[in-house]
């Protein structure tokens, strides 16, 4: 080595002691997604047609909405740790990096938000 | 002849056997790291420019591909559909007819194929996960493979989806 001081080398350069949470959700939610995604593709190819009123009333029923729901979670956190790695990879600047990080946290857990209220919306029904 | 000495100490150079040379070059935390301790001209890990293509390559980097398209476009498909579908009648209305159109179209076989990719090469890294898969021609077999099933039921899926 001879590389810098030690401390130099640890700031920020050292282990965050998050990875192996990190890379075990990446796990879990892949599972979760590939029975979540083939359950979405084949309800959707097996509705007669994908007019509103089907779709609206498959959506609605509980198992649909539950599982619906799922999915936005799973697949926001899924995305989120995914793009999460991309930044890390490619955005080296401190400050970038930084802003980067932020906004895609605010924009997964916004989109979740909303995804998830949609669903209600549809299964509880308040609009037609 | 002072200063090639010099180079040599400090500058590993990467040989491929194949004539090919790694080189060196200097990344930022590279620099940041000689303005700490006065070294210079570490060598950095190799990159894609002096790589040899394989099969396992171009899966790795399919499944980054896909995997940040569906995070990106497939996110913001998904939310919309669920917020038109929500929002009623005519906000669904307004999905559907942007979704049948051609650039809805390219969108949404993109997003299919995207899915398809992730979803096979997530599960060859499941395998790979385990441990199982390693040796060299079993793993450029199913480097070669995975795009292809991808690929594959794509096409399946299109093709039921457009001519039932």
């Amino acid at each position: 080595m001879g590389n810098g001081t030690n401390i130099g080398r640890v700031r920020a350069l050292g282990s965050a002691h998050s990875g192996t949470k990190h890379w075990l959700a990446m796990r879990f939610t892949s599972v979760a997604l590939l029975v979540l995604g083939f359950w979405l593709l084949f309800a959707l190819i097996g509705l007669p047609d994908l007019a509103f009123k089907t779709v609206k009333t498959w959506a609605a029923q509980p198992l649909s909405a539950t599982g619906l729901a799922l999915l936005v979670i799973a697949s926001f956190w899924h995305s989120q740790m995914g793009l999460q790695e991309l930044i890390e990879d490619y955005v080296h600047e401190h400050a970038n990096k930084y802003a980067c990080l932020t906004l895609l946290n605010l924009a997964a857990v916004a989109g979740t938000a909303f995804g998830l209220f949609a669903i209600v919306r549809i299964a509880l029904g308040a609009a037609a | 002849m002072q200063v090639r000495q010099a180079a040599a100490c400090t500058a590993l150079r990467f040989d491929y056997g194949d004539g090919r040379n790694g080189g060196t070059r200097r990344s930022k935390t590279d620099k940041g790291n000689a303005r700490m301790a006065g070294a210079s001209n570490r060598p950095i890990s190799p990159h894609l420019q002096i790589w040899k293509w394989g099969p396992a390559m171009l899966v790795s980097i399919l499944h980054r591909v896909s995997g940040d398209g569906l995070s990106i476009v497939g996110m913001a498909v998904l939310v919309w559909w669920l917020g038109a579908l929500a929002g009623g009648d005519a906000t669904y209305l307004n999905f559907t007819r942007h979704a049948g159109e051609w650039y809805g179209q390219i969108v949404l076989i993109g997003l299919t194929w995207a899915f398809f990719n992730h979803t096979a090469s997530g599960i060859r890294h499941l395998v790979l996960d385990i441990g199982a898969g390693y040796e060299l021609k079993n793993n450029a077999v199913w480097s070669v493979l995975t795009p292809l099933i991808a690929l594959a039921l794509t096409g399946a899926t299109w093709a039921y989806v457009l001519l039932r």
